[in-house]
């Protein structure tokens, strides 16, 4: 492998591990407040992206619903990415009022939760398959592509796009977690959810905040992913959910470093062992290395041993 | 405890007095239909149903098909196969043994077709793939047919025609080792390409699996390998993504594709990326005539757009069917007697014409006939470019 292919394939996995980073923060986020595996992550990822698809073509004047003006590629995509941010919102707090509230309430085994979790990805991946149908749908190139070589690597502008925007959302969460008021209370909650509540922290805020977050990272990951990757299909979000899933895990779940480190080094692994081996060895060999990580450190790279996890 | 037994009497005496009854003759004539109506190439599932309704209702509004002093209907029984292997055979027994057909069109790809074509041989049930190019289908199984040429047929007609056209000397494969239509026509490429330019000549053999959305990988390998032309085999689902992800990674050459290019979604999905692009497929919609332009103008008329491949091959199996049950007289209350009749009679078939071309089929069960190279024309239509027969 020359150097020039070296860096091509580090920028190529930068991209890659950076869509696993951003789905993984929000496996992270929920599990660190409510040590909840929220499985149906993966699928509010594939419910962003079309979200942002139906609201980038309305906004192109496809529908005949129409806009009284024109509006230019880079301010539909920053009006989508918001609109799809805020819609998607709502759909992962629905969740939570709907099928995540009452089960707490009831006091019911965190295992059934997460039954609860899978069975919500689920209807999602299968009502959105009997709405829409299994015809995959285009994203429109919203962002006019330039496409750069600077000393024999190639790159685009959507590329460095998705990689500083996961950047920029990890320093903006880090700081929300760390430094606000907000963040504070969602730590307290995940250490002791009952005293929490003794200390006059509105539980049901937090947690409600909390899946906004998760939900409106998924839903930013949706509508990069679907710039770079501009064919949706109703199960898109399954297999890199789980994916994004194991490398939260890896990182240290519960933990944003963890994430964003996890995610990085899960798209490393699959884009390199893609560069040298046959690439029917990817999963096999990028998922014996992260077991390797787990048996030696089980609680993952930045994880701290708790008393209970499922 | 005593009414159960008596329920249960009653159930085997209504059971022994129903099989003693004996089978009737059919009273329609029965088709099964075992295609991707879901799964990853749902319009595959699309095509092939529409041109089945559209060939039913010319037949049913005509009366139907006499078959010597009776004339049944056309009955079409469509079964998802989800685009899955499991599924395949799964449709295709049921369709053999609940709906009792007199015979199966599809699945359309080769990797449901191969396993399905299993089933069908074994229960003795004639099966048509009108789309399966890959030779295991049909090989030694006396029951299964296909409407359309082989791989190892246009490997090198996709081979050739690189090297005419694009005067390349070196190539690359990009392909999903997951799937047996993709893998077995990369192969028969890499062979046939070899063949003319010597072992070595294929730069990059590159891989990957079924649903993968990133080939930056793969794709930087072969940009920097210095081949003069991409061939990617894939199915419309993967082709956008790959040809895109190509041009961001700076390949400016040729990429060259088969028929699973020929579907009338690959233009929604692909938009600018594609144009100008080619691909070796079995019918080019654009420039036809008689017959052909007959069909195309109807489907369209019908559907709001022009057929692809799936659909044209898929109306040339059902009359290859309906031709060999004609062929095969009157229907018996034996099952599997009209079974092997429509067998023998489809084996017997010569110079069928077809709106995808001239059929005769060989003792294999393969038809030979000519393949058609198209290019993506820069208004998204597939022009048909030039012809190459074996």
């Amino acid at each position: 492998m020359t150097l020039e292919m070296f860096f091509q394939h580090f920028l190529n996995a930068l991209q890659w591990g950076s869509f696993y980073a951003l789905i993984a923060l929000g496996y992270t986020l929920v599990y660190g407040v409510l040590l909840l595996i929220n499985f149906a992550h993966g699928d509010i990822f594939m419910v962003g992206a079309y979200i942002a698809f139906f609201i980038a073509s309305f906004l192109l004047g496809s529908y005949s619903l129409q806009l009284p003006f024109v509006l230019d590629g880079n301010t539909i995509f920053v009006i989508t990415v918001i609109i799809t941010m805020v819609v998607t919102s709502c759909v992962g707090v629905t969740i939570e009022r709907v099928a995540y509230r009452p089960l707490r309430k009831k006091g019911a085994g965190r295992l059934y939760v997460v039954i609860t979790a899978l069975m919500c990805g689920l209807v999602l991946e299968n009502g959105n398959l009997a709405l829409l149908g299994a015809s995959r749908k285009s994203f429109p190139e919203l962002i006019e592509k330039s496409i750069y070589t600077i000393g024999g690597i190639t790159f685009t502008n959507v590329k460095i796009l998705v990689i500083v925007t996961t950047i920029l959302v990890f320093i903006l969460l880090e700081t929300i977690v760390r430094k606000t008021k907000l963040g504070m209370a969602m730590r307290a909650i995940s250490y002791d959810s009952v005293a929490v509540l003794l200390m006059g922290i509105p539980l049901d805020v937090v947690i409600v905040f909390t899946f906004i977050l998760g939900s409106s990272m998924a839903a930013l990951a949706g509508v990069l992913f679907v710039t770079a990757y501009p064919v949706l299909e109703p199960y898109m979000g399954a297999m890199v959910g789980w994916k994004a899933f194991i490398a939260a895990v890896v990182g240290g779940i519960g933990e944003i470093r963890g994430a964003f480190v996890g995610g990085f080094i899960l798209g490393f692994i699959e884009i390199y062992v893609a560069a040298v081996f046959p690439s029917t060895l990817r999963d096999l060999i990028a998922f014996a290395i992260l077991l390797l990580l787990l048996s030696l450190k089980p609680t993952g790279i930045f994880g701290i041993a708790r008393a209970q996890k499922i | 405890m005593r009414k159960g037994i008596l329920l249960v009497m009653c159930c085997l005496t209504a059971v022994i007095f129903l099989i003693s009854c004996g089978p009737e003759a059919p009273k329609t004539i029965k088709i099964g239909f075992n295609i991707p109506l879901t799964g990853d190439i749902p319009k595959v599932g699309e095509g092939s149903k529409f041109a089945a309704e559209m060939f039913k209702e010319k037949v049913n509004a005509a009366g139907g098909i006499k078959l010597g002093d009776k004339s049944y209907p056309l009955e079409f029984i469509y079964v998802d196969n989800e685009s899955k292997a499991e599924s395949a055979t799964a449709a295709a027994l049921k369709l053999i043994n609940q709906d009792k057909v007199l015979g199966i069109i599809g699945p359309q790809s080769s990797k449901q077709a191969i396993p399905a074509g299993e089933i069908c041989n074994n229960n003795g049930t004639p099966m048509i793939s009108p789309w399966s190019t890959n030779p295991k289908t049909t090989k030694d199984r006396p029951y299964v047919f296909r409407g359309c040429f082989l791989d190892p047929f246009q490997g090198p007609v996709a081979a050739n025609f690189a090297t005419e056209e694009f005067k390349a000397a070196k190539a690359a494969v990009l392909y999903d080792i997951a799937s047996d239509y993709p893998k077995g026509l990369a192969e028969f490429f890499k062979e046939a390409f070899e063949k003319v330019h010597g072992p070595g000549s294929i730069v990059a053999f590159e891989t990957f699996t079924t649903k993968d959305r990133d080939f930056s990988a793969q794709l930087t390998k072969i940009v920097k390998s210095g081949a003069d032309v991409l061939f990617v085999p894939q199915y419309y689902d993967e082709v956008p993504l790959i040809v895109k992800q190509a041009h961001e990674l700076g390949w400016k050459k040729p990429i060259m594709g088969s028929d699973s290019w020929g579907s009338a979604e690959l233009m929604n999905l692909c938009g600018d990326d594609c144009k100008g692009l080619f691909f070796s497929t079995h019918y080019a919609a654009a420039g036809a005539q008689g017959a052909t332009k007959e069909f195309i103008d109807k489907y369209k008329e019908k559907y709001g757009y022009v057929p692809d491949d799936v659909g044209a091959l898929t109306w040339d199996a059902i009359r290859l069917m309906v031709q060999a049950v004609q062929n095969a007289g009157a229907l018996t209350g034996d099952m599997k007697k009209n079974r092997d009749a429509i067998k023998d009679q489809l084996a017997k078939i010569k110079d069928f014409d077809g709106i995808t071309g001239k059929m005769t089929f060989n003792p294999e069960g393969d038809p030979s006939k000519c393949a058609v190279v198209v290019k993506i024309s820069n208004t998204g239509e597939f022009e048909f470019y030039k012809s190459v027969c074996p």
